[in-house]
């Protein structure tokens, strides 16, 4: 897919320097309203679990984690709903405006993990984890990022479906009994807020280690000196 | 050949694309103290909206096998003040008010005498537990037909023996699967599960399946909501 290029010419010195337009306006709308629900989403939840942090019977309870409150959003089960019953129409509503304009631009082809894609993975693995070299880069995105960020994606859409399940088991009963019922819906849309959770983490850490350039490029869409060949 | 510009034009490029992000910024009113509160009741009210919509009348709560009922020793008594409010069952009625033909006081003899409905449903907390309770009483539609509630109406509030309150939109208290309870698990209601009387609303979350009921209200508007609504919960909590 072309991207838009540009070679800036430095006003003093003239050097040049290449850019490349990586992220349109809409997906960093959208990665930023979602950073932001995401986080509400996730300390609200952990409010809402310390109600009854189980997954048992009520009696005898058996509690599994009881998570402190410092890193809890909302202050008690009712404030923790407000909260998440708010943000969850903004993670929603973020969802769809972002799986909506990666589809009808067709910007989706950067970001979505093909079958072409999986050769790929082990040679990057081998990078990041065992020290080998470094893959060439053709793309904004390397097969093990693709992977990552479709996977996420992916448990977006999974937590939006077993939280409608745990919301509103009997309008959505169909849904609940394909997650296996109401109870083990909850079990589901906890273990997907770590699995995302450990994306997150994942995702901080890579964005330290890729530098400045690549940060900014999610303000101004704009990256610079990027690592792939532009046109 | 890819474009040219300087490096003073690409700052204002950059400037113009990070300037349009400035939206995200109006997420911030939630951190100040003063929008915070009304933007969450606001929040929640529009999650009540659309609940509501989501309501269908035709639609069942699941049902399930006696074998899959949670055993009557475990399923858990809860209630905001005490367990039992020492209801004295020889004088007690349900005093229904409001917009029905036929208002006064309803003996429990009165009630068992519309048709019986038995059945095993979910009982979910907002905690987040749940059990499968088996609830036996009459349909609430048959007794608010029985003393003639306005069909226009749009709001059942109860009161309780212990000061509890609650309220249901007439949709969900019309519903076939709303009971008036008087009986779980085969036998009459226990003081600590609502003796002599009980809501069991199978579409509803827990805490509007109001114990130890005194007093019934029909009405076209809402007073009180109820006293876990009047916190800051939901007020429509349709499951």
């Amino acid at each position: 897919m072309a991207t838009r290029a540009i070679a800036i010419e430095d006003a003093k010195t003239g050097d040049i320097t290449e850019a490349v337009y990586e992220h349109p306006f809409v997906v960093r709308l959208c990665h930023w309203m979602n950073a932001i629900s995401l986080f509400v989403m996730v300390g609200s939840g952990l409010q809402i679990f310390r109600a009854f942090p189980s997954f048992g019977a009520k009696i005898p309870q058996k509690d599994l984690l009881n998570w402190p409150k410092a890193f809890a959003l909302g202050g008690w089960l009712g404030g923790a709903l407000q909260w998440h019953l708010t943000f969850m129409w903004i993670y929603i509503a973020t969802g769809l405006v972002y799986i909506g304009y990666q589809i009808f631009s067709g910007n989706y082809k950067q970001v979505l993990f093909v079958r072409r894609d999986l050769p790929g993975i082990w040679p990057m693995v081998r990078h990041y984890f065992f020290f080998g070299s470094k893959p060439p880069v053709r793309e904004a995105y390397n097969p093990l990022q693709k992977h990552a960020y479709t996977s996420v994606i992916g448990l977006g859409v999974l937590s939006v479906l077993t939280g409608l399940a745990i919301w509103k088991p009997v309008q959505f009963s169909w849904l609940a009994w394909m997650l296996g019922g109401f109870h083990l819906a909850r079990v589901w849309h906890f273990l997907i807020m770590w699995a995302m959770l450990a994306f997150v983490f994942g995702h901080l850490v890579m964005v330290v280690l890729h530098g400045w350039n690549n940060f900014v490029s999610m303000f101004t869409g704009w990256k610079k000196d990027p690592e792939y060949p532009s046109e | 050949m890819k474009p040219r510009t300087d490096s003073r034009k690409f700052k204002t490029i950059s400037r113009r694309e990070l300037l349009k992000l400035t939206p995200v910024l109006a997420l911030g009113a939630f951190a100040i103290p003063q929008l915070q509160k009304p933007l969450l009741k606001g929040g929640l009210a529009f999650s009540d909206w659309a609940s509501a919509r989501l309501f269908r009348s035709g639609h069942l709560a699941p049902t399930f096998a006696d074998t899959d009922l949670t055993p009557f020793e475990k399923f858990p008594i809860n209630d905001y003040d005490v367990d039992d409010p020492g209801v004295d069952f020889d004088k007690w009625t349900l005093t229904a008010t409001g917009s029905v033909q036929k208002p006064g006081d309803y003996t429990l003899a009165q009630i068992q005498a519309l048709p019986k409905v038995t059945q095993n449903t979910r009982h979910v907390c907002v905690e987040g537990w749940d059990v499968i309770g088996n609830f036996g009483g009459v349909r609430l539609s048959d007794f608010l037909k029985t003393i003639g509630a306005d069909p226009t109406a749009r709001f059942v509030t109860v009161e309780c023996a212990d000061d509890y309150y609650e309220s249901l939109d007439m949709a969900t208290a019309m519903h076939p699967q709303s009971l008036l309870c008087y009986e779980m698990y085969g036998q009459p209601l226990t003081r600590e599960h609502g003796a002599p009387l009980r809501l069991s609303i199978p579409s509803k979350i827990g805490y509007k399946q109001a114990k130890y009921l005194t007093d019934l209200k029909v009405s076209h508007v809402l007073g009180k909501v109820g006293y876990w609504e009047d916190q800051g919960y939901s007020e429509f909590y349709g499951l």
